[in-house]
């Protein structure tokens, strides 16, 4: 990882708390992102990682503690405005328009860059025009980053698994965020495609300084390739720290990686 | 061989591009599709930028003698660095580019290669890794920045770097570039090819201006090519035949080469440039083949009906169409009506609309298959030639196409047959040694000046070239009756299910084979039958895989004994294995051809188990994943018995 520096706090957590009725989904959680840096959470099932990511981008709003963007405060998050501000992300469960091409599902992460009227778009002329051109040389700078020309006009639900994650990820990097958010990026992938996965995952915090944050299963991945770790366990916070660390946390080694075996 | 020696003023490739420039400058030269479009570059273009990398390397360091190592998939600026070396009187030496880095090493090592211009990060990577072995390469340039940013090496260059630093020094001495192409001779070696290795460690084969350029001339005045043609560059560049038809010929009649988005496009690309000149070994025609064949299988009834019955008129006559030759005017009507409703569509599914000319060579090409594309009028012909003879020996003329010939000697080529039936050749495009190998020079050329092929032929009455097998794969039967393996494998490989096989008889009693199934046509068999399967292994030790890979063996059985010479050779006994034999297994070689002997060695376990008649054998073997490691696969193979046919013994 040569060269690859963190810089300040641009995403500051403090104290979360999440409730369904009686459910604690996160309690009283702190944490921070730094710009530059791969941020990885993980835990057992059920831990409130997903959740995080949810809080972090709006979709879910916490009952207690603040958020701190890029210097802002606040309650909660909304989605919109977490896109406007620059926070892309993926899925768990895949969510592409599985009857479109992968080129028009990309296509999509342009959406809040988008500014033609609804009536130029649709006689296809002026700004719209102009735009369209732009958006998909941005697009193509996307495909070609991927490596997925091949399949370009393919229906996504045509591809197999490991390439519709691809997919996933070529949308959220299309929006061109300088934060991506990665809900298990490599779930049910073969090594193959886990190690090219993870060569893109470094690229882009490499090549256009994104900061992510990413939640995976896989051990040996989340290690490799994450600046820091977040671990979660029953939505507390066990564990925080560089791998090597997190590693020799007693706590975090007996609620996540189990009896060393 | 006055119609082929080029005038001296054209007489080097360097010359020639300077030619095309003056002669057609805004005219496409290459073609590349980058961000999802077609991007050009003139030949005035090309040349500027041929002669900036030129004095880009010379400012490098780089001299007249020094080689110029290519690695990477067919790129515009990969060809233009072979130019650009050439300009300064150095050597190209592409090399393939999916060879991991210790396969690198030896071509590195034996050429003296002190620069090297990559296509990516990944080449980089490689030849970083075996840097400490390579103690004179001392530059490497890149074409793609991509991942780079943290290479700090200072004998790292970026492709752009270079040009830029070639342009200036094009404005400081505007002649220089200019006398450098005057010093080139044409009896200089213009480029070196290493042979895939199929018999031992490869060689370097030294070809110079005059042998390509005489290859090229002879090729483009045979079949007419013209400056209007276009062609798909997606071969690798060490390969010969991409270097005869997308470097030499491309430069010789000045038509536009077209380089692929990457090897997963090829076929969108094909289909977007319409080629008229193509050029393909039998495995991607197959490919093509068992692609639409699976496609029709899965279409509607009235498609399938249609297709079928178009097909078989389009069998009937459309090769003679092809030809010239009479054909009755029904015929002739309803070809019109297939082209209309089945064939033309299929043709511009394939890419192959526009096509006037195709080739195949490298390895033979199934009857069927042969028949298949020039029936829908794809006029696909074939040509044999070696690395050694610039791939041009022999070409079939228009209208005298026979399947299981090679064609006639091509313009300027003398050949003739050796007294134990080896093809020996002579010609301007003969190699000028291998090198630094003299002795193995002396081996390949006798004292008349012929080079000795290694295949095995003869000519048939009306002149025509037919190959048997290598001259040294030639074996005989315990009994003494001749046996060919190529030819029994290639017969087994021109079914669909069939990918690759190896066929075992030499000195033994009788002829067993190892059959590699086609996991996409197998697969999609298994698929519409409900037979369920895991993975390779699983599917190729399924009882119906068995059942239907017998049919197979057993036609071919039947084909031999109709064919009275080779019925001893009938498969008595086969096995499917177990893994698809892979070049990064050294089963095969980069050019995809069964490496025989080493197979052999590494399943000596299964041999054995054939010829002792052992119904099941247990085996274990190393395979090598795409980033190096390794790891075991193990199975437990059955071994199966064919039937075979009592020999119909002829008079006569």
């Amino acid at each position: 990882m040569s060269g690859r520096t963190s810089g300040d706090v641009i995403l500051d957590l403090q104290n979360i708390s999440l409730r369904f009725g009686g459910v604690k989904a996160l309690t009283d959680i702190s944490f921070n992102v730094r710009e530059h840096e791969i941020r990885a959470i993980i835990g057992p099932n059920g831990a409130g990682k997903s959740s995080m990511l949810n809080v972090i981008n709006g979709v879910y709003h916490p009952q207690e503690g603040r958020i701190v963007f890029h210097g802002e405060e606040r309650r909660k998050m909304e989605p919109h405005k977490a896109a406007a501000q620059g926070i892309a992300r993926t899925f768990q469960n895949i969510a592409l328009f599985k009857g479109m091409s992968v080129l028009d599902n990309i296509m999509t992460g342009r959406i809040t860059k988008m500014h033609a009227s609804f009536l130029e778009q649709a006689i296809h002329f002026g700004r719209a025009r102009r735009e369209e051109l732009e958006h998909r040389q941005k697009v193509e700078e996307v495909i070609d980053f991927l490596e997925i020309q091949h399949i370009r006009k393919t229906p996504v639900g045509r591809l197999p698994y490991g390439l519709q994650k691809r997919v996933e990820l070529a949308r959220a990097l299309a929006a061109e965020p300088t934060m991506l958010l990665l809900d298990e990026p490599m779930a049910g992938m073969n090594v193959e495609e886990k190690q090219d996965m993870c060569r893109f995952i470094l690229d882009v915090n490499d090549q256009f300084g994104t900061t992510i944050v990413l939640i995976e299963h896989d051990m040996g991945v989340v290690m490799d390739i994450s600046d820091r770790v977040v671990v979660l366990d029953y939505g507390k916070k066990i564990g925080d720290g560089t791998p090597d660390e997190v590693r020799s946390n007693p706590e975090v080694i007996s609620a996540y990686l189990g009896v060393s075996h | 061989m006055p119609e082929t020696a080029a005038p001296p003023s054209l007489d080097t490739f360097p010359r020639l591009l300077g030619h095309h420039a003056l002669v057609r400058g805004g005219k496409t030269a290459m073609r590349e599709k980058y961000l999802g479009i077609w991007q050009t570059w003139s030949w005035r273009e090309v040349a500027e930028r041929v002669g900036d990398l030129a004095c880009g390397l010379a400012e490098l360091g780089f001299r007249r003698g020094d080689n110029l190592a290519i690695v990477g998939d067919n790129r515009p600026r990969l060809y233009m660095a072979m130019a650009a070396a050439q300009s300064l009187g150095g050597v190209p030496v592409p090399l393939y580019q999916d060879a991991v880095a210790d396969e690198m090493k030896f071509v590195l090592q034996d050429a003296g290669i002190r620069f090297a211009l990559v296509e990516d990060q990944e080449q980089v990577d490689k030849l970083l890794e075996i840097k400490g072995e390579l103690p004179a390469l001392e530059h490497i340039v890149y074409d793609d920045s991509r991942g780079m940013r943290h290479y700090t090496q200072p004998f790292l260059h970026d492709i752009e770097e270079l040009l830029g630093v070639g342009r200036v020094r094009q404005k400081d001495h505007p002649d220089f570039l200019a006398s450098e192409i005057a010093v080139g001779r044409h009896d200089d070696v213009s480029v070196m090819l290493y042979t895939s290795g199929t018999t031992g460690r490869p060689k370097g084969v030294c070809l110079t201006h005059d042998a390509f350029i005489s290859a090229a001339r002879g090729g483009v005045a045979f079949d007419r090519l013209s400056a209007d043609e276009e062609i798909l560059s997606y071969l690798p560049m060490a390969w010969v035949g991409d270097h005869l038809f997308s470097f030499a010929q491309a430069l010789v009649a000045g038509f536009a080469i077209n380089c692929p988005e990457s090897g997963e496009t090829v076929m969108t690309d094909l289909r977007e440039i319409g080629p008229t000149y193509y050029f393909a070994p039998p495995r991607v025609f197959e490919n093509l083949l068992t692609q639409v064949t699976i496609r029709m299988e899965d279409a509607g009834r009235l498609k399938q009906r249609l297709y079928q019955y178009f097909m078989g008129v389009a069998r009937r006559c459309g090769a003679d169409i092809l030809d010239g030759k009479p054909v009755s005017g029904s015929d002739r009507f309803l070809y019109a009506l297939g082209s209309l409703l089945v064939i033309g569509p299929l043709k511009n599914v394939l890419g192959m609309s526009r096509i006037r000319i195709a080739y195949t060579a490298g390895a033979a090409i199934g009857p069927d298959l042969f028949r298949f594309y020039r029936s829908i009028g794809i006029n696909l012909k074939q040509l044999y030639g070696q690395t050694e003879t610039c791939a041009y020996v022999c070409l079939q003329p228009d209208g005298e196409i026979k399947l299981d010939s090679v064609g006639k000697p091509a313009p300027g080529v003398e050949v003739k047959i050796a007294e134990n039936g080896e093809i020996l050749v002579k010609g301007p495009m003969l190699l000028k040694e291998y090198y630094q190998r003299p002795d193995a020079t002396a081996e390949a050329i006798n004292a008349e000046g012929y080079f000795l092929t290694g295949d095995a032929g003869f000519f048939d009455d009306d002149g025509h070239l037919k190959i048997i097998d290598r001259a040294k794969d030639v074996g005989r039967l315990a009994n003494g009756a001749m046996f060919a393996p190529n030819y029994i494998e290639n017969k087994l490989k021109f079914f669909p299910y069939i990918k690759e096989a190896v066929a075992f008889g030499h000195q033994r009693e009788m002829v067993c084979a190892f059959i590699n199934i086609d996991i996409g046509a197998v697969g999609n068999w298994a698929e519409r039958r409900g037979i369920a399967y895991s993975g390779f292994a699983d599917l190729a030790a399924k009882v119906e895989v068995y059942q239907l890979i017998q049919g197979c063996v057993e036609e071919v059985n039947a084909q031999l004994v109709a064919e009275g010479m080779l019925a001893d050779s009938q498969i008595h006994r086969f096995l499917v294995l177990h893994k698809e034999l892979d070049p990064d297994d050294d089963e095969l070689t980069r050019t995809r051809k069964v490496r025989r002997g080493f197979i052999a060695q590494k399943y000596a376990v299964l041999i054995d188990a054939l010829y002792a008649g052992r119904s099941t054998q247990y085996i274990e073997t190393q395979v090598r994943f795409e980033d190096g490691r390794t790891g075991k696969v193990a199975a437990e193979v059955q071994i199966r018995d064919a039937k075979t046919f009592p020999a119909l013994r002829q008079t006569a």
